[in-house]
């Protein structure tokens, strides 16, 4: 006789032997460490910071190395992580003005105060694949402009806002930030915690609806004012150790973009801001994220919402990588109970459908 | 931190730190307090992904003691993968008994199933819900959606079933059944089948609904009236089957079907197999039966 | 055949019509430093027919959009005599009092029907809709005043299952009006209802509407550009420009002796056709 399928819990636990040594790879070849992944993935590693919102190289190089190099399931465990931490409060607005830069470009200035550094950019290799990496290499070591510490150049945003020329920045001072992470989003949303989502979106589904805005689904005439990467100072106030004090300091990627302009009656025309920031050293997603604010800034500056990047439901509703993953894979789970009542009424009514046919018949005779 | 630190023992009972668990709770109340209202609620990530029961499990996190004892149907089984592994996180980070007989356990965690023996006082029923908004198919914004329940602005709904009855001569909603809950509140049962849509309607246990990616809970109080939607001359009715439980003899309980050949061979037994194994146990030792009902 | 006076019903309705059904005071509205339409009065009676006409950007639109509440006035009142017979300020009222208001007692037909209907469910549904909402739970019941009002546009009743979709553009405003007075409104805005037509189907669409506003005796406001139709439906107009109304009357009277120059204009160029 037939009896219902047993045996879950022990298919479960060889399912994860078999994933724990498919992960392993060859036992012959040494294994992956840590510091490898976080020296050598590095923007990887980035990625696994910033979408996982926790700033921890080893936590996301161990992440990746268990998820097996599956970026998004990394970002999984690294969120699954954090959101078990006590939070003790909230850290001080890090300034990017000062910023300890590694690279900093302007394209709306040929030059400027500071000066164009360029910094480890992709953006002028050829892109061949280099034979010789595939061996152990030496590289040179890299030239250094600044013995001492470097100079801290002004932001394009500030020079424009010096003329008035941009409109002014949002003044956060006097309140907690909001935090997605510990309130549930309540649309329409403050730009504030809109960025906070977009900070912590799927950088592919982002970059995408970026995209779209430069063809022409809400164009927004965007000029890269200023891309910032660097090291900045997180200072925490805790009023038990009297003043704020340094808890470290963490690599950033701030994108600041200069839009089309907008004015009204009373106020000139004056170019609006976009803004993205995301952890370590990715300019694709904060350049995306800027585009991307930008175009959900539509209600507030008058515009018509006419695209999909201008829609914040839409974009914030399915920014999230691990809320978008979980959804669609859970498919995989079994439906059986209902599928076994959708395929009753199929039944039925093609039983019925036979039915009127069988009737029309008839009468037909 | 370094890594060494953050071992299991780190967690808290149940995974989820008691302040996470006060917020849940609070929801969970304002839920109770309203019935079939939806309440937002800050959802964590888990350490299982989003619509593999997120909702359910932090709301099980949230209100199970070391006391309580916990049982974990998918499907109606105690024993498909997803219920097992969660099961297994609970049994991990709480400690807690679990058990597979409806009777026994405090607390049952649920995927589109209501069990086939009745509930009882004291009991706590957890949905794990993929998408509780019943209007989100007719009204994809939740601004709109939000309105509508606010304003009891339901005629959408209706519509929706006029639609089906005009194209097929029937309701073709066989899942995921939309009730209305203490006469205010058109509420998603979660997608258990409509055949135990009845048994929420004025239940003695508490029912909680959780989404965790929607960030949402909801809440049917004991002896609350659930009504499923329906019209005048097309009343709502339950899909019956045919044939007994092929296995224990049932008959008005939910079958699942059998594929046993590749040549139409096929049979229907119970899909609650812990109430299918119960009936099988109580056939078999009908003699040594002492009358304890469990 | 007349109907006697002594009914008790009727003569409710009959003293009902001695009072202003909506009665506009003041009501202005600006965007930003420009004029939408500014310190317009009237009142409108039960079973009376107003046409507010005026060139593009006269301010009609914005007009109709505050006193429907669609759009909230920067100044001014508008008030609605409720079948109760108490008056209420309708930008004093609760949301959800002022919603159920605009799917029972009102109606409001738009140009373009797209955005007054349902176009991925049935006719019959979008008719059945408003009858839905307020509580009405029988199909078969349902489905027979959709029959119903169908055969009063002028839809065949085999259609009853079609989307608009697989329409054409007279018979969705058509269907866009059965949807609306189903619920026998006392007041219906009607905003150049048969501005997106052809010629030929415009003519039968005025015919039917003006056939059915005397059946039923409703209230109509109706925002046109166009002086026939003003004159076939209405019994008073209205006339805008640059926000302001310049000159109200009797249909034909104004008609026949617009007083205010640009009236003249508008009068003299409807008259040459």
């Amino acid at each position: 006789m037939y009896v219902a399928v047993k045996g879950g819990e022990k298919a479960i636990d060889n399912a994860h032997r078999l994933l724990a040594d498919r992960r392993r790879g060859d036992p012959e070849i040494s294994e992956l460490s840590l510091d490898q992944i976080s020296g050598q993935l590095s923007l990887a590693v980035d990625r696994v910071m910033s979408e996982g919102s926790l700033y921890d190289r080893e936590l996301a190089a161990l992440a990746i190395k268990q998820a097996r190099g599956d970026l998004i399931e990394a970002i999984f465990l690294v969120r699954a992580y954090r959101t078990t931490l006590p939070r003790f409060g909230y850290s001080e607005p890090i300034d990017t003005g000062d910023m300890k830069l590694e690279r900093r470009i302007s394209a709306t200035y040929k030059d400027l105060p500071g000066g164009q550094m360029l910094g480890p950019t992709f953006d002028y290799t050829h892109r061949l694949l280099d034979p010789a990496l595939a061996g152990e290499t030496v590289p040179d070591a890299p030239e250094r402009r600044f013995e001492e510490a470097p100079e801290k150049p002004m932001r394009v945003s500030d020079i424009l806002a010096g003329e008035g020329l941009i409109e002014p920045d949002g003044d956060p001072s006097g309140r907690d930030p909001a935090d997605i992470t510990r309130t549930p989003l309540e649309f329409p949303l403050e730009r504030e915690t809109r960025l906070q989502a977009l900070s912590r979106g799927d950088e592919g589904f982002l970059l995408a609806l970026g995209y779209s805005t430069q063809r022409g689904y809400a164009r927004n005439h965007p000029f890269v004012g200023e891309i910032r990467i660097g090291e900045v100072e997180v200072e925490f106030e805790a009023p038990e150790l009297g003043g704020a004090s340094v808890l470290g300091r963490v690599q950033i990627t701030e994108c600041q973009m200069v839009n089309q302009f907008k004015g009204s009656a009373k106020a000139p025309p004056q170019f609006t801001r976009s803004y993205g920031l995301v952890f370590g050293q990715s300019e694709r997603k904060a350049m995306s994220m800027a585009l991307c604010d930008r175009a959900l800034r539509a209600g507030e500056l008058g515009e018509d919402r006419v695209a999909a990047a201008q829609d914040e439901e839409f974009v914030i509703s399915h920014s999230d990588n691990v809320q978008a993953t979980g959804f669609v894979e859970h498919l995989k789970l079994p439906h059986y109970v209902d599928f076994q009542a959708e395929l009753e009424l199929v039944r039925k009514m093609r039983a019925e459908h036979a039915h009127r046919a069988e009737n029309m018949q008839e009468a037909a005779e | 931190m370094t890594l060494q630190d953050t071992g299991l023992a780190a967690y808290n009972f149940a995974y989820l730190d008691e302040q996470t668990k006060r917020m849940i709770r609070r929801a969970i109340l304002k839920a109770i307090a309203i019935p079939g209202y939806q309440v937002p609620f800050a959802s964590r990530e888990m350490p299982m992904p989003y619509g593999w029961g997120t909702g359910g499990v932090q709301v099980t996190a949230s209100i199970i003691g070391p006391e309580d004892v916990l049982k974990v149907i998918d499907q109606g089984s105690d024993d498909t993968t997803n219920a097992v592994s969660i099961r297994k996180f609970f049994e991990k980070t709480a400690g807690v008994e679990t058990t597979t007989r409806t009777g026994e356990a405090t607390v049952i965690q649920t995927r589109h199933r209501i069990p086939e023996a009745p509930l009882k006082e004291g009991q706590v029923l957890v949905y794990q819900v993929p998408i509780p908004e019943p209007l989100r198919f007719l009204e994809p914004r939740e601004t709109e959606t939000r309105k509508m329940h606010a304003l009891e602005e339901y005629g959408l709904m209706h519509v929706k079933l006029y639609e089906d009855i005009a194209r097929n001569g029937h309701i073709a909603t066989t899942y995921a059944y939309p009730v209305k809950v203490e006469g205010r509140y058109v509420m998603d049962p979660s997608p258990t089948p409509k055949f135990d849509n009845p048994k929420m309607d004025n239940c003695a246990a508490l029912q909680l609904f959780g989404a965790g990616r929607e960030k949402r809970i909801y809440a049917i109080p004991p002896y609350t009236s659930v009504v499923s939607l329906d019209f005048e001359d097309h009343p709502f009715e339950v899909n019956r089957f045919e044939q007994p439980c092929a296995l224990c003899g049932a008959e008005g309980v939910y079958l699942d079907e059998m594929i046993l050949d590749d040549k139409g061979g096929r049979m229907f037994c119970c899909s609650d197999t812990d109430f299918c194994e119960e009936r099988r146990g109580e056939a078999e030792s009908v003699s040594a039966s002492n009358g304890e009902i469990v | 055949m007349q109907i006697p006076n002594g009914l008790d019903g009727q003569g409710a309705e009959r003293h009902g019509r001695d009072k202003p059904l909506l009665s506009v005071s003041g009501v202005s509205h600006y965007y930003g430093d420009r004029i939408g339409c500014r310190n317009v009065s009237f009142t409108l009676y039960p079973g009376e027919v107003l046409a507010i006409v005026g060139e593009s950007g006269s301010g009609k639109t914005t007009l109709l959009n505050c006193i429907s509440t669609r759009m909230e006035p920067t100044t001014g009142e508008v008030t609605y005599r409720f079948r109760d017979g108490s008056v209420k300020n309708l930008y004093r009222m609760g949301e959800a009092e002022r919603r159920f208001l605009m799917r029972t007692d009102w109606g409001f037909v738009h140009q373009n029907p797209a955005d007054g209907l349902r176009m991925t469910v049935s006719a019959g549904a979008n008719v059945g809709e408003r009858l839905m909402a307020v509580g009405e739970r029988h199909y078969g019941r349902i489905r027979e005043t959709a029959t119903d009002w169908l055969t009063k546009v002028e839809i065949a009743a085999d259609r009853i299952d079609d989307q608009p979709r697989a329409f054409s553009g007279g018979m969705r405003q058509r269907l866009q009006i059965a949807r609306n007075l189903v619920t026998h409104p006392r007041l219906v805005f009607m905003d150049e209802p048969t501005g997106g037509l052809d010629v030929s189907v415009q003519a039968r669409m005025l015919d039917l509407l003006r056939g059915l506003v005397a059946d039923l005796g409703l209230a109509v406001i109706i925002v046109t550009h166009d002086l026939a139709v003003a004159r076939l439906l209405s019994h008073r107009m209205m006339v805008m420009k640059d926000g302001e109304v310049i000159e109200t009357g009797l249909t034909d009277q104004l008609l026949d002796d617009p007083q205010a120059a640009y009236t003249q204009l508008l009068v003299s160029s409807i008259l040459q056709v």
